[in-house]
């Protein structure tokens, strides 16, 4: 959990990094939630106004695109790719196996806080399906066998 | 001399084991003492086999694979760093059929050689096309590109040249070119395979259109979900700046050109060029009217090339060998070459770049060795979620931009998901309407409404309720948001929808007599 500090050091960062245009949004927000997680919802005054932006368009940019949250994740984010190409591989079986085994629909944490579970349209890597993706790594040809070593290794490093 | 070992570094590669194969390639090195120097290349595509490890010997590189780490060993004692035979062997890589049958100009590069390594990438042919571009006037370039026939790749198919002409004459001094990376089709990881495993060639295609149309700043809009590509460009920039093929003077040509890389954020409309164009100035990725069209008023309003990644790393090849050589591959206006990718329930899955004119029964079997289940290939969705469904009694068509287009299926970004006899089309169409919903930006009513209402009538026609009639609500429905939509989103979905009903009414619980009716 990001302390008020965190929060501080990333948001000048952040900031200090791009120059103040509108242009700057994303790649603001993507520092931001690179470094915390997530993009707190009470610093978005700070960045409206270094910015020169409204409050309402940044909270506008935050929540239209589905990569940016606005609240903590768990200690991991697990990504199972939903389409089609992972769908003709088992990929809907797999999901299923991921809600039924970490006891968490999409967009929840696992009780532990280890793991939230997020949905993901398509991770390019159709050849090798199905998919998931924790942090940066992707993992192919996902069994639920090999989903629970997935799991059960992320649970160890937790 | 040490031997050299190539393991690839992308990231299909890399998440069936490739870097689990590399530490333990490296580990072997040194408790054997092994005069070896490992190679991180891009992957030859050849999907099935990765992690695929090659060696280079003096008859030329030869391939094992799928390597685990447990193999490593094995290939070690079998002595694979003089080529020795060994369970995983495949031969010379450039003789396996899957590959000697292909056509590589855009991908001539992508697992041969390291991919941030921009001297390899001049040994390979790199920034000859950049050379010949640098001693022309901008118009010739412009014409070069349109005398190829190259057409936009990323799948809406325009002729890339005339797209460039326009944006050559727009007056103003500021001009941009944005490369849309935001490959969000299933299906489809051409991008993604150029992005990692050959960046310089997008960098060069993307100085050439600079030269030609008179831009000095260029930008990659990289999809979030590609970490490894967007590190692998940052890395191929860095390079090209430091050895002086970006900045203020190109090669010391005068010209300038700079190179930006953003990232997107996870919403498939910004694959859409207007709402991209969108997100690149830090706003919501809501798609924009046409006219004016971004060639005449883009990215910051000023006029701007917005071309896919494939459509500009192709330029390079065109220009360093001619347009007449691109022009001599493919059929009627489709010509020069498609990275083709076979994905899904395929045996031989990965990257096929051929010349357009092939069947798709081809691909599938000659190339895709029929289904991974091997259970019969009932449909493959061509062109990504917007894409329609194609049946096997569709399998010998060849792939052509216009031939796909009388059948009314689209060729779109060349990616195909294969499904087995176990699908269930009225799910699938019920998916297409509920990705549609998902990632509707929601400017239009049709996309946005529209398909809300189309999961809700799928969800009554998979329960059998008042069936007849839901169908032809539904097609109604499909009627309006293929006629009503702002962009292709909600334009589009209604083809997978349509085409999974037309061809596989059963699945709906219809019989051909009821869709007769209800057509």
């Amino acid at each position: 959990m990001a302390t008020a500090i965190d929060i501080q050091k990333a948001l000048h960062a952040a900031l200090s990094s791009m120059p103040d245009e509108q242009a700057s949004l994303l790649p603001i927000l993507h520092a931001i939630q690179d470094s915390l997680g997530y993009v707190p919802k009470d610093i978005v005054p700070d960045i409206a106004e270094h910015l020169h932006l409204s409050r309402a368009e940044v909270h506008g940019v935050i929540t239209f695109y589905h990569h940016f949250r606005q609240t903590p994740p768990a200690k991991h984010v697990l990504r199972v790719c939903r389409a089609e190409a992972c769908q003709s591989m088992g990929g809907n079986e797999l999901a299923d196996h991921a809600t039924r085994s970490l006891k968490t629909e999409f967009h929840g944490d696992t009780a532990d806080g280890a793991i939230t579970l997020e949905p993901v349209y398509c991770l390019g890597n159709c050849a090798c399906a199905p998919s998931v993706m924790v942090g940066d790594t992707v993992h192919g040809r996902v069994s639920p066998e090999r989903f629970d070593d997935i799991v059960a290794s992320l649970r160890g490093a937790a | 001399m040490s031997v050299r070992v190539y393991v690839p570094c992308d990231m299909s590669a890399i998440s069936v084991g490739a870097d689990d194969v590399a530490r333990a390639v490296t580990a072997e090195v040194a408790a054997r003492n092994a005069d070896v120097k490992i190679v991180r290349n891009g992957t030859r595509g050849m999907l099935w086999l990765e992690p695929m490890v090659e060696v280079e010997t003096p008859e030329g590189r030869v391939a094992y694979g799928p390597v685990t780490t447990a193999d490593v060993k094995s290939l070690f004692d079998a002595d694979f760093l003089k080529g020795g035979k060994h369970k995983l062997s495949l031969g010379l890589t450039e003789a396996i059929p899957y590959f000697a049958k292909q056509e590589r100009l855009t991908f001539a590069r992508v697992g041969v050689i390291d991919p941030v390594s921009i001297d390899e990438y001049r040994a390979h042919g790199g920034y000859e096309g950049l050379k010949k571009a640098l001693a022309m006037d901008g118009a010739a370039i412009v014409a070069a590109v349109t005398e190829s026939g190259l057409r936009g790749r990323g799948g809406a198919a325009f002729p890339a040249g005339i797209k460039w002409k326009t944006v050559h004459g727009a007056p103003g001094h500021t001009k941009y070119i944005v490369c849309n990376a935001d490959e969000g089709d299933s299906g489809t990881f051409s991008d993604r395979m150029i992005m990692e495993g050959d960046p310089f060639t997008l960098i060069e295609g993307m100085t050439i259109a600079g030269i030609a149309v008179g831009a000095t700043s260029g930008y990659i809009y990289v999809r979030s979900e590609y970490p490894h590509a967007e590190r692998a460009l940052l890395r191929a920039i860095d390079f090209a700046r430091a050895a002086g093929y970006l900045g203020e003077s190109i090669i010391g040509s005068g010209k300038k050109f700079e190179l930006h890389v953003r990232r997107a954020a996870g919403a498939y409309i910004c694959g859409e060029e207007t709402a991209m164009l969108e997100s690149l100035e830090g706003k919501r990725g809501i798609v924009r009217f046409k006219p004016p069209l971004p060639a005449l008023q883009g990215l910051f309003g000023k006029p701007t090339v917005v071309n896919n990644v494939i459509t500009l790393a192709s330029v390079p090849v065109i220009m360093a060998k001619g347009a007449q050589f691109y022009k001599d591959f493919g059929m009627g206006r489709s010509r020069g070459t498609l990275p083709f990718q076979l994905t899904g329930n395929i045996k031989h899955g990965g990257l096929v770049e051929k010349a357009f004119g092939l069947t798709l029964r081809e691909l599938l079997y000659d190339f895709g060795g029929g289904s991974a289940t091997g259970r019969p290939i009932r449909a493959v969705q061509i062109g990504g979620p917007l894409g329609a469904y194609v049946p096997e009694s569709q399998f010998d068509m060849p792939v052509d931009y216009e031939a796909f287009a009388a059948k009314g299926a689209m060729v779109g970004h060349g990616g195909m998901v294969v499904f087995d006899d176990t699908v269930d089309m009225a799910k699938m169409a019920r998916y297409a309407m509920e990705f549609c919903a998902i990632e509707s930006c929601g400017k239009c009513t049709p996309c946005r409404i529209g398909s809300t209402r189309g999961v809700e009538v799928m969800d009554k026609i998979i329960a059998g309720e008042a069936r007849d009639a839901n169908v032809t609500l539904l097609r109604d429905l499909s009627e309006t948001m293929l006629a009503g939509s702002l962009c292709a989103l909600g334009g589009m979905t209604p083809f997978p929808v349509m085409s999974a009903l037309d061809h596989f009414p059963e699945d709906f619980g219809l019989t051909p007599k009821n869709i007769s009716n209800a057509a």
